[in-house]
């Protein structure tokens, strides 16, 4: 909670003795920059690289940056990449073997070199880490190459004060407020002087909050935090249908709207790349030309590929439409009973980096809206 | 990280200590490990097999001997035709045990139906040696086979075995010369199985369609749809919950099946594509 008595502040300069207190304790900071003509999550030096002074405009099939006058830091909305590329990665080795005289040697993973500090990590993106962490750390196998990435992971998150057009994590109940799942929570106030409210959310956030210059927030700046996330989540202009999603995905496995939302998709697999929290992978075993050495890599999959339902005998959904049911259904159905919660975090990547514009809250509202009197069901 | 994440992802290295050739494209191979081997596998549960270098396939146990494991392989793919084309003495990788299992212990009491389609004989085999084991557990027992042909037909030395304590009908799609048994499909056997089906438990394996019109036609016939169980099958990379490929619908399979009863089955396998 943004509460007084907790309540303090730190400016632009503190985020720099932030960034130098990280490296000193040996983190990797990644946070949000801007590069090629987007906010995307890279490793940084210094807090000068954090996206000064830019937003993004986006849309359906549409992300423009767009430069603004308050010099803010953290009122981008989601970019193309989340934090998922660093603690599951696109590719990793799994093991290596050798053929040796005592038989097959095998290595694992290799261990992380990086410990990761996520600053400015938006409140969507923590429940996007929360999601993976269920699927990959918290099953009876857990990843190995997730779970040594994610330990010791750090998160300093940046709250939601300007939501693009295409979120709708108010919707998903995971922003625009942070609630849960970081260390320390920053809300950007740039009025009366640029400033972040800051709080701990845990004693690893406490301790490094005691070594940054802070002075005590005032009660008109926690009023202005807390206006300006609630306005950030009222003038959200996404959202989800209301009534629960996986039943409504559950009683339109056969509905005819598949159909329709198959002659808009081209089945790329954008959406599940920009996806914070779609995990699926594949793996390839190569061998040096000895046949001695054999490695297991893995690569991120999508269910939007033909190969990915494969079994002997061909794809179990050769179809566009039952990929697109398959990857909708996952996310906002089928992942409750698989993991108890939502695949979706409402962060609108989907929506922004579907080449032809598909917008998944549309098309649930498609399913959720009653046939139109006359038309056949 | 701890062993047990890492023997997770790590195939072991299992030595290849007997081969048997079933048929034209089906292999059983028996693997030894030297040294700690993987937990003991259940009846249903399946292992990933790696062929170095070419690739792993989720493969059914079909029978263990103590740490020994025996597995049957129907050549299909890159990686079958490598791991049937092993000979002994050859090294393979093994993770595992992974799934659900079959309940053979709940059919205690029971008559029991265990119905078999093409290689879906092999995941139903440590079924038969569990009832063979305790015969006197269960009421009347019938395995029902059913084979493209004669000369598909896996087990030949166990069915005779297995019909002096329980009754083992076969059947083919297409006869042979030299063929007098039935000809028809595998759910034309069960009318004539035996069994009291209001008291039966029923063990389901072979291709979905087999399995979809097999189990409907056991609970037409009054055996109770929650006594139906089926080992459904979909593509799988891990084995572990966290490669996405084995969904079926709120499924996966290789943590929530591939044994699964027929009320959760039924209305997943009857959408297209699901």
């Amino acid at each position: 909670m943004r509460t007084a008595e907790s309540a303090q502040l730190i400016d632009v300069t503190g985020l720099e003795v932030l960034f130098g207190v990280l490296h000193e304790r040996g983190y990797t900071i990644v946070g949000p920059t801007v590069r090629d003509g987007t906010v995307t999550m890279a490793e940084l030096d210094s807090a000068t690289q954090l996206p000064w002074g830019w937003s993004a405009d986006t849309g359906p099939g549409h992300y423009r940056l767009r430069q603004r006058a308050d010099g803010a830091g953290f009122a981008h909305c989601a970019g193309p990449q989340s934090v998922k590329n660093f603690l599951h990665p696109p590719r990793a080795r799994l093991w290596s073997t050798d053929r040796t005289a005592d038989g097959i040697i095998a290595t694992g993973p290799e261990p992380p070199t990086k410990r990761y500090a996520l600053v400015g990590v938006h409140p969507c993106d923590v429940a996007a880490l929360a999601v993976l962490d269920r699927v990959l750390a918290h099953g009876e196998h857990p990843d190995p190459v997730y779970t040594a990435r994610r330990d010791g992971v750090l998160v300093v998150t940046a709250e939601c004060t300007e939501p693009g057009a295409t979120c709708f994590c108010a919707s998903m109940g995971t922003g625009p407020a942070a609630t849960g799942g970081y260390d320390l929570a920053l809300t950007e106030l740039v009025d009366g002087g640029h400033r972040f409210l800051i709080r701990p959310g845990s004693p690893a956030g406490a301790d490094l909050l005691a070594r940054l210059p802070t002075r005590p927030a005032s009660p008109v700046d926690v009023a202005a935090a807390d206006t300006a996330v609630e306005r950030a989540a009222v003038t959200m202009p996404r959202r989800m249908p209301d009534g629960s999603l996986p039943e409504l995905i559950a009683a339109n496995r056969e509905s005819p709207h598949w159909a329709d939302v198959a002659s808009r998709c081209l089945t790329c697999g954008n959406c599940t790349m920009a996806c914070p929290t779609c995990f699926c992978v594949s793996t390839t075993d190569v061998t040096d030309l000895t046949g001695e050495h054999t490695e297991r890599w893995r690569q991120w999959d999508s269910c939007f590929s033909v190969d990915f339902s494969y079994v002997h005998g061909g794809p179990v959904r050769a179809s566009g439409a039952s990929r697109y049911r398959q990857w909708i259904s996952h996310k906002l159905g089928t992942w409750h009973e698989q993991f108890g919660m939502s695949g979706c975090v409402g962060c609108g990547r989907c929506i922004a980096w579907c080449p032809a514009g598909i917008d998944i809250t549309r098309e649930a509202a498609a399913l959720a809206a009653p046939t139109p009197a006359g038309e056949p069901s | 990280m701890t062993a047990a994440t890492i023997s997770g992802v790590i195939p072991l290295p299992y030595r290849v200590a007997g081969r048997r050739e079933d048929t034209a494209d089906t292999v059983t191979l028996e693997l030894d490990r030297d040294g700690e081997g993987l937990p003991e596998f259940g009846p249903g549960q399946f292992a990933m097999l790696t062929a170095y270098g070419i690739g792993e396939v989720p493969i059914s146990v079909s029978g263990s001997r103590g740490t020994r494991l025996i597995h049957t392989i129907r050549a299909v793919g890159a990686v079958t035709r490598a791991l049937c084309a092993t000979r002994s003495g050859d090294v393979i990788g093994v993770r595992g045990p992974f799934g659900t299992r079959w309940d053979v212990g709940a059919a205690a009491g029971h008559d029991v139906l265990v119905v078999a389609g093409g290689i879906g004989l092999a995941p139903l085999r440590p079924v038969v040696e569990c009832l063979l084991a305790d015969r006197r557990a269960y009421g009347h027992v019938a395995v029902l086979i059913g084979a493209r042909r004669p000369g598909e037909l896996l087990y030949p030395g166990d069915l005779r075995r297995w019909a002096a304590h329980v009754r083992v009908d076969v059947i083919v799609d297409r006869a042979e010369p030299g063929w007098r048994g039935r000809v028809g499909l595998v759910t034309g056997l069960i009318p004539a199985a035996g069994v009291d089906a209001g008291r039966a438990v029923a063990y389901v394996c072979g291709p979905e369609v087999m399995m979809r019109a097999t189990a409907r036609a056991l609970v037409d016939r009054g055996v109770q749809a929650e006594r139906v169980w089926l080992s459904l099958e979909r593509a799988m990379r891990c084995g572990a919950g966290w490669c996405g490929h084995c969904q079926l619908g709120p499924l996966l399979i290789c943590r929530d099946g591939p044994v699964v009863g027929y009320p959760v089955a039924e209305p997943l396998l009857t959408v297209r594509e699901l």
